[in-house]
């Protein structure tokens, strides 16, 4: 079943393509992972697919739900974790994850056990009382990825969820990610190619707003004819031409 | 539901920020004794009691908009509004979860403003329960500013604008630390043509008793408060549908 369904999606700011006629879709429980240089559309598209940015053109929809006429429904089915750290700082941990869950729907009871559950999962038992503006940089990340977990979404979108993390914690997330895979569609977008490579099913490479290739790390390597993921990177990161 | 998890968690981001309590609660209650303290040493009636309490009272609400429009410009600054803008609540439901929390928290200003100045030779009286009412248009009233300033302006430039000049500017024109009519002329027409000095007078009228004095400049205060609420609304509704949260 397809989860995610982008149909000439474009997004244009004066006489600039941020994302040019993008049209992919995702199947549901895959973690597909979006790569490219600095400024290649990577945000943006992300930006439209969670109702936060208003294509210029194209639509999108969500499992079944329309990002244009339905962006309630999508809301409820989506969640993401911002390229920055997003969190309530003179929230503590545990208060934060119990916001998100209660947005999401969640009654008193039930964010509380979720919020149990999701400390011990990604391990942020021994910083559960404190207030979050007070945490390192790695922590707030981790908090951060957490309240975009939280709320059991369809469809999760992570930007650069690891950027920050140390090596322990940007393994554990690897792992709370594959323990994801198969029930959560995931849009994962990374500068890390290892994590990319370890993670996702499949892979999109985008240049300059548009699409240049998609498939899996062994066909992107096979196309390309390069020795390894990153040679075959640089290659579709950079030629011009359209996707394959 | 929503509506109130995310109010609640407005409530705490305010009260658990020791700076808003200095300001909004300490810093007029500083100037109260201050000024009552200069009453008791000179011979005019300057700084009278009946006199002072709601300029001061106006004046301890003014950081409502200090605070309201830091809260959300830091929100906007550090992606969490985005992660928020991502979730299913309702632009109402921002809109009422960032002005709610401030309606308690202004009637609590208001309270204990007049509570210290019982203690400085206050009158208790029914009068008192009244200018408290009386307050809470202009309480809604910084609200809104501090609502459109967040929309429209970063964390720095909030604390340039509601902090520092709208603080100023609302006490220097609402006639707390003089008597307007003693400078007269424009400057007493642009204080009058601002909703400040209309929400002191109001208030005065309020505790004094003189009932049929209140509605003329309480007019004032509902009217700016009103438009600048709409204002508030319009920005905050075209910043959640903007590229650019």
């Amino acid at each position: 079943m397809i989860a995610i369904e982008i149909n000439e999606l474009s997004k244009k700011y004066k006489e600039r393509f941020a994302v040019q006629s993008l049209s992919l879709s995702i199947r549901q429980g895959e973690v597909f992972g979006l790569l490219g240089v600095n400024g290649a559309g990577k945000t943006t598209t992300i930006r439209m697919l969670a109702c936060l940015t208003k294509p210029t053109s194209g639509e999108a929809t969500l499992l079944g739900r329309n990002i244009l006429s339905e962006p309630q429904a999508v809301k409820e089915i989506i969640n993401l974790s911002p390229q920055e750290t997003a969190v309530a700082p003179n929230l503590t941990v545990r208060e934060n994850l119990e916001l998100i869950a209660g947005i999401y729907g969640n009654n008193r009871q039930a964010a509380s056990e979720k919020t149990t559950e999701m400390v011990k999962n990604l391990g942020l038992a021994e910083v559960e009382k404190e207030k979050a503006k007070i945490l390192s940089g790695g922590w707030q990340r981790r908090l951060s990825i957490a309240m975009a977990l939280i709320s059991e979404p369809k469809i999760l979108f992570l930007d650069e969820p690891t950027l920050g993390l140390d090596v322990l914690a940007r393994r554990e997330l690897w792992s709370v990610i594959e323990k994801l895979e198969g029930e959560t569609t995931m849009i994962l977008t990374t500068h890390y190619l290892e994590e990319a490579q370890a993670l996702s099913d499949r892979i999109g490479i985008m240049a300059k707003g548009k699409l240049k290739a998609i498939g899996t790390v062994d066909e992107l390597i096979s196309t390309t004819g390069a020795p390894t993921f990153e040679d075959a990177f640089v290659a579709l990161a950079t030629e011009s031409g359209e996707a394959l | 539901m929503r509506l109130f998890i995310f109010a609640s968690r407005n409530r705490k981001e305010l009260l658990r920020d020791p700076a808003n309590l200095a300001f909004g609660i300490g810093f007029p209650l500083v100037v109260l004794l201050l000024l009552s303290a200069i009453q008791a040493n000179i011979p005019v009636s300057l700084y009278k009691v009946e006199s002072i309490t709601p300029g001061i009272a106006v004046f301890g609400l003014s950081f409502l908009s200090l605070f309201s429009g830091m809260l959300i410009a830091k929100d906007r600054t550090s992606s969490f509004l985005m992660r928020l803008f991502a979730s299913p609540l309702s632009s109402s439901d921002f809109i009422l979860g960032y002005t709610l929390p401030l309606v308690p928290m202004a009637m609590a200003q208001s309270v204990i403003c007049f509570i210290a100045a019982f203690f400085l030779g206050l009158a208790v009286n029914s009068n008192v329960l009244l200018a408290i009412v009386v307050l809470i248009p202009a309480a809604v009233l910084f609200i809104a500013i501090g609502l459109l300033a967040g929309s429209v302006l970063n964390d720095k430039q909030v604390g340039g604008i509601c902090g520092a000049l709208l603080t100023n500017v609302s006490a220097w024109l609402s006639g707390t630390w003089f008597d307007l009519g003693l400078v007269g002329g424009w400057f007493k027409s642009a204080a009058y043509a601002l909703p400040f000095a209309h929400a002191v007078d109001a208030t005065r009228a309020a505790l004094a008793g003189d009932y049929t004095s209140i509605f003329p400049h309480l007019w004032w205060v509902i009217g700016y408060a009103a438009v600048i609420l709409i204002i508030a609304i319009v920005a905050f509704s075209n910043k959640m549908k903007s590229d650019n949260t």
